[in-house]
């Protein structure tokens, strides 16, 4: 199978005298996976996305999305609509003042018949369990579901896959809940590849694959319990791992001969009832 | 004491108004401005209350929200109405220092503040029963003709519908900010008018860093969502004209004609 996102060599500097903050990242990711990308500020994870959206361009290197080169200016729009992003704050990403109209704003970008958009809108809508809201102003809805409208306006654009760049970070609990829960499903029943930028360990766990960024480099990646058991190297980056792992990872130097990748709470406790 | 501000605010319920046509309604707005400055005599008012009414009571829209509409803009109301009764030359029935009240004062200042108030409370019923994006729609669609004249349409109605999405927003960001001074010691309601000028000083630089950061990213999103321009856009509604637009056009005609006759008759 081809890659949906093929990321080869890219190095990419804000100001040319400064220090690189992408180096030389290579990256490959397949039609259907999901993606946690992990780092702390600075690491280099947002840019990396942006890159991926053609909202900037590789100083060095390439990316192809669905085999388009991002640095195609013919395929911009192309790529824009096969790489939908969500981003961090969900007041500065809602562009209507109405829930509907918002979510029908790419596709009404993309030139589509309007009964179509309002077909894409409904469904959109339906997928993110917001479709009751659909009449409300964003303003008076709480971040989680802000959140939800930005992630069916990228639905309704109809992109195979959905970039998005620390979506819960200005979130409380429940809303990050229901964002992580909405890109679960969206992933598992929609089969849209989802690439997860984040910083926060437990989202990162319900990834297929984890990628550990840290000053512009790829330095760890692979399924979260290859990921997660290398509790030093997490940290050292730092970086925490899930709490279960910590708790895990604590014992086992106390000498309770346990597993070195438990990254879930009903995996510690059976490991501890054995 | 900042939510107060109803312009640009929707209020979304169904009704007969809500559904019109917003060309029509813009139209019909225009001429009821004309309306308001035609009339020359108090009695005409009447009517222009009792179609104001009329709208307002179809539309739903709680009387309580429509008068709300008027606070921000009471202090202008009553510049505007003391300086009309204190400037206006003619018959002097009251002198008060160096001011003269006059007759023809206190009717142009009567007028005036009666045609504000009724303007703004027009005009609201205008945002209040149509979403902003219908309503920049509208706006767009009538402006297109003056498009071969080089005039802009479309990013002049997506300047509109950004600056209406983030009234609220920003809104919300200066009490936040405001109380966040408040609470490291800024005074923003004792003083004089320059002191009170300058404790706001605070206020908006963080005010603008913000909504300059905000237009930043909102520009980033919208690209990324395919934004590039007015050319092949579509719009999931398409506005158009039904049996229930020419009514109200209709009833907007009486109205109008009635207003007309009644500055040559009277």
């Amino acid at each position: 199978m081809e890659p949906i996102i093929k990321i080869k060599e890219v190095t990419f500097k804000y100001n040319p005298e400064d220090k690189p903050a992408l180096d030389k990242v290579s990256l490959d990711i397949m039609p259907g996976e999901f993606v946690a990308i992990l780092g702390h500020n600075g690491s280099g994870k947002s840019t990396l996305a942006k890159l991926i959206n053609s909202l900037l361009l590789p100083t060095e290197g390439q990316i192809w999305v669905k085999g388009m080169n991002t640095q195609d200016d013919d395929k911009l729009w192309d790529i824009r609509q096969s790489a939908g992003m969500v981003f961090q704050n969900p007041d500065n990403q809602l562009v209507a003042t109405i829930v509907e109209e918002d979510v029908a704003f790419g596709p009404e970008n993309q030139g589509v018949e309007p009964l179509e958009i309002r077909k894409r809108v409904d469904d959109a809508l339906k997928v993110v369990d917001m479709y009751e809201f659909r009449r409300r102003p964003p303003h008076l809805l709480s971040g989680g579901q802000k959140q939800r409208i930005a992630i069916a306006g990228v639905l309704a654009l109809n992109s195979d896959c959905i970039i998005l760049d620390e979506p819960t970070a200005m979130l409380d609990p429940s809303g990050r809940k229901e964002v992580i829960e909405t890109i679960t499903k969206l992933n598992q029943d929609e089969g849209k590849t989802v690439i997860l930028i984040t910083h926060f360990m437990d989202e990162a766990v319900k990834a297929k694959r984890v990628v550990v960024m840290d000053d512009g480099k790829i330095h760890l990646q692979g399924t979260p319990k290859e990921v997660f058991s290398n509790v030093q190297r997490i940290k050292s980056f730092g970086l925490d791992v899930p709490q279960v792992t910590e708790v895990a990872h604590n014992l086992i130097e106390q000498g309770i001969p346990l597993s070195k990748d438990i990254i879930s709470i009903e995996e510690l406790v059976e490991a501890l009832c054995q | 004491m900042l939510k107060n501000l109803t312009i640009g605010q929707h209020y979304p319920v169904d009704s007969v108004i809500h559904d019109l046509d917003p060309r029509v309604k813009i139209m019909i707005t225009m001429f009821y401005i004309v309306s308001l400055f035609l009339i020359n005599q108090f009695l005409a008012y009447i009517l222009v209350v009792a179609f104001l009414g009329l709208i307002i009571g179809l539309s739903k829209v709680p009387i309580k929200m429509v008068i709300r509409g008027i606070r921000p803009i009471l202090v202008i109301i009553a510049i505007t109405f003391f300086i009309n009764l204190l400037m206006t030359p003619g018959e002097i029935i009251y002198e008060l220092g160096p001011f003269n009240i006059t007759r023809e004062g206190i009717r142009q200042a009567g007028f005036m503040a009666i045609r504000l108030v009724l303007l703004i409370i027009g005009t609201s019923m205008l945002t209040l029963t149509t979403s902003p994006i219908l309503l920049t729609d509208g706006i767009e669609s009538l402006l297109n003709p003056f498009k071969k004249i080089g005039l802009p349409a479309h990013e002049l109605a997506m300047m509109m519908t950004i600056a209406l999405r983030f009234i609220p927003t920003l809104m919300e960001e200066t009490e936040k900010i405001m109380k966040a001074q408040k609470a490291r010691g800024a005074d923003f309601e004792s003083g004089n008018l320059i002191r009170r000028a300058k404790s706001l000083v605070p206020l908006l630089v963080p005010l603008f860093v913000s909504a300059f950061r905000r237009a930043d990213e909102l520009a980033m999103a919208m690209e990324a969502r395919c934004y590039r321009g007015g050319d092949h856009r579509t719009r999931m509604r398409a506005l158009r004209i039904i049996k229930i637009d020419y009514m109200a056009m209709m009833i907007a005609s009486i109205y109008f004609a009635t207003v007309i006759a009644s500055r040559v008759y009277f």
